[in-house]
């Protein structure tokens, strides 16, 4: 579309929305569009044809059924928060914001459950559940801001994750209206649905196959009490063994994270948390549960991490120190952003025992490119943060940051990971899908979002790149031989 | 039995059936041949189709291949002090990791445990034109691409024949405990709440007959803390559990229409309900009905909840709660994505499906 018939499209289809959300929930002036161009991902902007913003289910389902009549793209976004551009504009489509769709409709304490709409921020729902003993467990680094909505569409983490899960283990039901305008419940009220499980499949489905306008999560008891202990260590090898000796203890850690030397530099430079700047890598190991369970796990962990060859073991002795532990690892990206005019964050995951590798080729890949790499990982569940330092005003950094990005990305694959733990594809790791799955199977998952969508208008070019564009990524991304390390088991 | 991959020769004989359009039927061990409609076509057998393929305990991580007996997996698992957190039920002593997971039944430990597809990490499965995909993985946490191998869990082999899974595992609790309290059903129910919204190591509530079963896993001295608090005798042990987990118990020997109901775990006393055994802390019900199949589930739904003939149906009555139509439209054209000829256990679920 060229601009004229963009902008005539535009007076044309905000005259057929402005009807079904009050006139003023549509932005269509380039002043009111300009907030929206970009999520968390701000290396990539687009202004979208027009912003709509629903109050209700009913208009959420009167603004599909016009769009799907008129065949219009639909992007959804929530808080806009996320780091993979899921919630990138399209410059002929529509962006549909659920930041209206904002009430939490029942905290259910007896059934252990939250109902709210799709715009509720994470942490909101805790914050409702407390009064009850009760919390809603996946806690993203952002859940001060980002909402239930893109958390479900982007199957959230957090820093719990191996013993909580991600948040397609703590919904009960989500409903979503179809790009066709139809309201459909997936899960139900007991602890499983009838069918298919299409709960699962909606969730971290990227806005690909259906609009998200109610959740129920999951409420669990907050734990009695929660101990946190911080080793040092002297090589990242050694932390990485403390991590497996903790598991092979049988301990189920409720956070189990990890941070490189530059990345406690930067931390501790920024908030002062205590950490021994001299360490090649430290851990974060903390435990909850009942009183007794804590003070038996934080001792025996204590131990394991002395066994493991840590140089020194610390443990809060009180909840503001256990804060203060923490705080280093919550301000680890502000804290690398202090360091360098610019970061790409990566995400990806790989089973724990391949790290001293992964850390030793990302070393490698940092030093032929000359940008800066820090570490932090949360070394529990194997989900890997590289952050890639650069200066977007260096002309060529930023491609030279993605170039390094996606070696690292491909290193996770070939180890036996995956491009994205936590973050999404979007539009920022699409490439490097062609490099986790073969066209068969990314045929199939362009079948499945036809189930769902036959024209292809919800968030169209995000999270599965066409056969075609696999076949020009790897034409000019020739891979010096077949496999990069061929002494490595692959599966 | 010899651990053997027979991925291929599986394959040919998808494919082949497909070109033929000739329906089949896929067996694990077959120990849950009641369960959903009868399929009336040729076996796919994944029984020879076994072994445990990578296994490394501090990964909290095993691939198999579905037709290993789920019995040998726990023993592996055992032996290095882990489990599978979803207790699979095993009815006939010796259910397979693929029936397993493509039933997406769990046990008692659910509630807290985990379902099958909450463990499910990824699959290798074939899919009705005879070929073999990939999805997930062996890793905690894995966002690319649609979740599709979570979408296998419960799907009892309508979209594919499972080949390989690889689950998440974890650690079994160092200390077990179970306690029985003689307590009449709604208050048991009140309990079971009650005992559900405090950080309790809970890892089993159920009641049967006037009696309340709780069993609190964890370490020493937390299973003890709360052993004292909550009360009663010790005298249930661990061989109600795997009764219950199995089928086992007096409730489940009878002919009758026995039903699965999922609820929304406060829900009160069913009109319907005429014998119950309650489970996972009130959210999962076994009756047997004073209702006919349509009142139950009318009942059922109005409250959230849906309701599964599981065993003992007339040929007449679907076994799985209907869908509605936008749901049923949704399932038929997956089923056509994976299973474009219709051939993989077709109507063993919903009819035309």
């Amino acid at each position: 579309m060229n601009d004229i018939d963009r902008n005539r499209r535009r007076a044309d289809l905000a005259t057929k929305l402005r009807p079904v959300v009050n006139g003023h929930h549509v932005f269509s002036s380039d002043e009111e569009l300009k907030p929206y161009e970009c999520d968390g991902l701000a290396a990539y902007r687009v202004v979208p044809l027009l912003v709509v913003l629903p109050g209700s289910v009913e208009e959420v389902q009167e603004v599909l059924r016009i769009c799907h009549a008129e065949g219009v793209a639909v992007v959804a976004r929530g808080a806009g928060t996320g780091l993979s551009g899921g919630a990138l504009p399209h410059e002929d489509g529509i962006l549909l914001s659920l930041a209206r769709l904002n009430r939490i409709l029942a905290i259910d304490p007896d059934n252990g459950c939250a109902r709210v709409q799709p715009g509720v921020r994470n942490l909101a729902i805790s914050e409702a559940a407390r009064p009850h003993g009760l919390y809603y467990a996946p806690d993203p680094s952002s859940q001060i801001a980002c909402t239930i909505g893109g958390n479900v569409a982007e199957n959230a983490g957090g820093v719990h994750c191996l013993k909580y899960g991600l948040t397609v283990n703590n919904l009960l039901a989500v409903e979503i209206v179809t790009i066709e305008g139809d309201r459909l419940t997936l899960g139900g009220g007991g602890l499983d649905g009838p069918g298919y499980d299409l709960l699962a499949l909606i969730t971290g489905s990227e806005g690909m196959l259906g609009i998200v306008v109610e959740v129920t999560v999951k409420l669990l008891p907050t734990p009695q009490r929660a101990q946190v202990a911080l080793a040092a260590f002297d090589d990242v090898e050694a932390a990485g063994q403390a991590v497996a000796d903790i598991i092979a203890a049988g301990i189920l850690p409720a956070g189990l994270e990890m941070m490189d030397n530059p990345s406690i530099r930067a931390a501790e430079d920024f908030v002062h948390a205590g950490y021994p700047t001299q360490a090649a890598a430290i851990l974060l190991c903390e435990v909850d549960g009942g009183n007794e369970e804590v003070s038996e796990d934080i001792a025996r962990v204590r131990q394991r991490l002395l066994d493991s060859g840590a140089s020194e073991v610390r443990t809060a002795s009180d909840d503001a120190e256990r804060a203060r532990f923490w705080a280093g690892r919550k301000a680890a990206f502000p804290a690398v952003g202090r360091i360098s005019p610019d970061y790409y964050c990566m995400d990806g995951t790989i089973p724990r025992k391949h790290l001293p590798h992964v850390l030793r080729e990302i070393a490698r890949y940092s030093k032929e490119s000359g940008l800066r790499v820090a570490n932090v990982f949360h070394a529990g569940d194997g989900n890997l943060h590289p952050l890639i330092l650069y200066d977007a005003n260096n002309p060529g950094e930023l491609e030279q940051a993605e170039e390094v990005g996606g070696r690292i990305l491909e290193l996770c694959v070939e180890v036996g990971g995956t491009i994205t733990g936590e973050h999404g594809v979007g539009l920022e790791k699409i490439n490097q899908m062609c490099a986790q799955f073969p066209p068969e199977e990314l045929q199939v998952f362009h079948d499945v979002k036809a189930a769902f969508d036959a024209q292809g208008l919800l968030n169209p070019g995000k999270a599965i790149p066409t056969l075609n564009r696999c076949a020009e990524f790897g034409a000019m991304h020739v891979k010096a031989g077949d496999l990069r390390f061929p002494h490595l088991e692959r599966f | 039995m010899q651990d053997q991959d027979k991925s291929s020769e599986l394959a040919a004989q998808v494919r082949e059936a497909a070109a033929r359009k000739q329906p089949l039927r896929l067996v694990g061990l077959d120990s849950k041949a009641f369960y959903g409609h009868p399929v009336d076509a040729e076996p796919l057998s994944l029984a020879t189709h076994r072994g445990i393929v990578r296994y490394e305990p501090t990964e909290l991580v095993i691939t198999a291949r579905a037709g290993t007996p789920v019995a040998e997996i726990e023993a592996a698992l055992a032996a290095n002090g882990q489990m599978l957190a979803f207790e699979p039920p095993d009815f006939a002593g010796q259910a397979s990791l693929g029936g397993a997971v493509a039933s997406g039944l769990g046990g008692p430990r659910r509630p807290w445990g985990g379902a099958p597809r909450d463990l499910l990490l990824g699959v290798t499965l074939l899919d009705g034109q005879g070929r073999i995909l990939r999805f997930g993985g062996e890793v905690m946490k894995n966002v690319a691409g649609y979740d599709l191998s979570r979408l296998m869990a419960g799907a009892l082999g309508t979209l594919g024949a499972l080949l390989e899974l690889s689950i998440k595992v974890l650690p079994a609790p160092k200390v077990e405990r179970s306690l029985v309290l003689t307590v009449a059903r709604d208050r048991a129910l009140q309990l079971m709440r009650d005992l559900a919204r405090q950080p309790a190591p809970l890892s089993a509530a159920c009641h049967l007959e006037d009696r309340l079963y709780i069993r609190l896993s964890g370490n020493a001295s937390s299973v003890a803390a709360w052993e004292k608090q909550i009360g009663g005798d010790g005298g249930a042990g661990n061989d109600f559990w795997s009764k219950l987990r199995n089928h086992k118990l007096d409730f489940f020997q009878s002919e009758r229409p026995l039903w699965r109901l999922s609820l929304p775990p406060a829900t009160p006393r069913l009109d319907c309900e005429k014998e119950v055994l309650t489970d996972w802390a009130g959210a999962q019900r076994w009756v047997y009905s004073s209702c006919t199949a349509a009142e139950l589930r009318h009942e059922v739904a109005k409250v959230g909840g849906h309701a599964i003939l599981f065993r003992h149906g007339d040929t007449e009555t679907p076994v799985f709660h209907p869908l509605n139509h936008v749901g049923e439209h949704l399932h038929r054209r997956l089923k056509k994505t994976f299973d474009p000829a219709g051939i993989l256990n077709p109507g063993r679920q919903y009819a035309a499906i």
